[in-house]
């Protein structure tokens, strides 16, 4: 991941949710908040899976056709049963097969970082995963197949009446909140993205990565007054800033720093030696005690207009 | 959200902790620096750490790729973790690490209850206890789609009896390929006794059949319980015509009883599992009627999971149903022995939802 990457990933997670954002209660009560799987992507991971089963399908039918054409064998009308069984299976039970070994990942859902998880927060069961990939059949491969055998037979209206029906089930995560196919909704799970984050340097250590090597004094000495200046979101704000590591990080921070300076009442900074980065990682770290304290006797000052 | 600070996970893992982490920071700095969050972190990164080593390795390999001991150790530090988080949030204000340990969190939640590993023995409960079990549960929703299914055959019966012109109106051409009031009675006898051309033949109808008519009807009968259930309660109903007008016009020619043996071979296991298939249809049509004291789509995911699993019986039975049809109506062509297959199929589903799986919990 690079800087800019987690720089995205903290001034997301500071300003508001977005409309994907849900929350979950695990078994053991914690609640946890989820990112629901963009519309976009889950089309591309259900595309992905779609190619697979299609590849392995045609590949089966070009076997038997090699087989057919070898001539070895008497009847074909049995091999033809075979595969035409072969494909039935396959395309009913490849998605039940890799969600129920994988956790609740196909290939194509790997491949976007996605997964399926039980809406309610417990464990996804084998039943939810059948269910919600039955209802797959319903939605998309046998409308296919009305409409592959309807086109063959030229009825229009047969046509029409199917394609609308593949519209509605297709359509369907457009029209609801949560992006909940109709397989979704009778299962009882959604798909959501799982994106990893990296664990970076706690700031209030100074420059050490080891907490043993962490300064032994303060240049700066910050008054309560000053401290109070702002709130939570201004020091997560303050954190993001920090974490940058574009290349115009340093003229944000100088920037941010004037402005701090001025808000809470201490002169400007000698232009020769504006020493920006001790200045704010020594407020950054202050400012983190004095609120966190204040939240040990319950006091959570959300930001500077909170007045508390 | 009840906030368990120590759980018995976290107590169980003190040898790998650096107790001495926070004594450390206060050696080295100034006790201002040594902030409660940061100090916090010290002592039990570690654990995360390793907690997210064993989760990166099972995404990747799965969870066959950790050993005994590590999945033993997976779900401690999972809680270990949570704990952590717990505390966190109460009194950490860094965003990156209530990022990550909200972000590891969920990881490890995914990977722990993301589902049964071993698809086998997923099956096997499922087929020793879930499916009849399901049954059961649901016997008022099957009996009345039978109902819906025997009042069609009845009324289509009667009808037809009364005036072969009402065949037309209950089965389309499409269906009754010739066979119809015009049509002599050889015609309609012949391919009661048809032992087909072969195996080739035989499978071909097999396999075709997971195509045709009534494994649709069945899967239709259960999606269209999510409009309301209206759809699937006429689905049954004029499906039930269709037969009884059949019936009647075999019955017209004294050829009722053939034409029953014929049916029936595999008609027990057919006809069952649409009728599952519209009672799982039933199901979730009155999930969404009446949604009791859940939210629509509450109640329509617990319904839906219940339906499921019936219809998964259902298609279940359907693979017997046209092996039945394949092989034993073309290899079976006495009508008494086919009622005897009939019989028996009867008697062994029945067994089997009403007795299999009682005794589990």
């Amino acid at each position: 991941m690079t800087g800019s990457d987690s720089m995205m990933q903290t001034a997301q997670s500071i300003g508001p949710r977005s409309r994907l954002s849900r929350r979950i209660e695990t078994p053991e009560g914690v609640i946890l908040p989820i990112e629901l799987g963009q519309r976009g992507e889950r089309a591309v991971a259900f595309i992905l899976d779609f190619l697979i089963v299609m590849g392995i399908i045609i590949a089966l039918y070009l076997l038997l056709i090699v087989v057919i054409l070898g001539g070895k064998f008497g009847g074909i009308g049995w091999l033809f049963a075979l595969v035409m069984l072969a494909s039935f299976f396959i395309r009913s039970f490849y998605f039940a097969f890799f969600e129920l070994r994988w956790q609740g990942r196909t290939p194509g859902k790997r491949t976007m970082g996605l997964r399926v998880i039980d809406r309610a927060g417990g464990p996804l069961t084998p039943q939810a995963v059948l269910a919600r990939n039955l209802m797959r059949e319903v939605e998309v491969f046998l409308p296919i197949t009305v409409l592959i055998s309807g086109t063959f037979k030229g009825e229009i209206w047969e046509t029409l009446a199917t394609i609308g029906w593949l519209a509605v089930f297709m359509f369907m995560p457009l029209f609801n909140r949560d992006a909940l196919r109709v397989g979704d909704m009778i299962a009882g799970t959604w798909v959501v993205s799982a994106p990893k984050a990296l664990l970076l340097r706690d700031l209030a250590h100074g420059e050490a990565t080891d907490a043993a090597e962490a300064p032994a004094s303060t240049y700066y000495n910050f008054t309560t007054k000053q401290l109070d200046a702002y709130g939570i979101y201004e020091l997560q704000t303050l954190e993001g800033v920090l974490r940058d590591q574009r290349p115009t990080a340093g003229e944000v921070r100088a920037e941010v720093a004037k402005r701090i300076r001025n808000k809470i009442g201490m002169p400007p900074a000698d232009p020769a030696n504006p020493d920006t980065e001790r200045f704010l990682a020594e407020f950054y770290t202050a400012m983190r005690a004095r609120l966190e304290r204040r939240m040990l006797f319950g006091i959570r000052r959300r930001d500077k207009h909170d007045k508390r | 959200m009840a906030t368990v600070h120590t759980p018995a996970g976290e107590r169980n893992l003190p040898k790998e902790m650096p107790a001495k982490a926070a004594g450390e920071i206060h050696a080295g700095g100034s006790p201002i620096f040594t902030l409660k969050s940061t100090a916090f972190r010290a002592e039990r990164e570690p654990a995360w750490r390793r907690l997210e080593a064993l989760i990166t390795r099972a995404e990747k390999g799965g969870l066959t790729s950790l050993d005994a001991r590590e999945l033993l150790r997976l779900p401690i530090l999972y809680r270990a973790v949570l704990s952590s988080l717990s505390v966190a949030r109460a009194i950490s204000l860094d965003r990156n690490l209530l990022t990550y340990l909200e972000s590891l969190s969920s990881r490890a939640y995914f990977l722990i209850y993301g589902g049964r590993s071993n698809a086998l023995s997923a099956i096997g409960k499922f087929l020793a206890e879930t499916l009849p079990a399901a049954v059961r549960a649901a016997r008022w929703y099957i009996a009345l789609s039978a109902l819906c299914m025997v009042l069609g055959a009845v009324l289509g019966y009667v009808l037809t009896i009364g005036n072969l012109d009402w065949f037309y109106t209950f089965v389309g051409d499409g269906m009754a390929q010739g066979r119809n009031p015009t049509a002599d009675t050889e015609t309609l006898r012949a391919p009661l006794f048809s032992d087909g051309r072969g195996l080739g033949e035989r499978l071909s109808a097999f396999a075709s059949f997971l195509f045709t008519h009534n494994a649709r009807i069945g899967i239709m009968a259960f999606a269209l319980g999510f409009a309301l259930g209206a759809p699937t309660v006429l689905l049954l109903f004029f499906n039930g015509l269709t037969l009884g007008a059949f019936i009647a016009l075999y019955d017209s020619r004294g050829l009722g009883a053939d034409l029953m043996g014929w049916l029936l071979i595999h008609g027990v296991t057919e006809l069952g599992a649409i009728v599952l298939c519209g009672a799982a249809g039933l199901m979730i049509g009155r999930a969404v009627i009446f949604p009791g004291e859940y939210t629509r789509l509450q109640n329509l995911a617990r319904a839906g999971r219940r339906a499921a699993v019936i219809v998964i019986g259902a298609v279940l039975m359907l693979f017997v149903a046209a092996l039945l049809e394949g092989f034993g109506r073309q290899l079976i062509l006495v009508t008494e022995q086919r009622f005897l297959v009939a019989g028996v199929t009867a008697v062994l589903w029945a067994l089997y939802f009403v007795r299999a799986g009682r005794g589990a919990s």
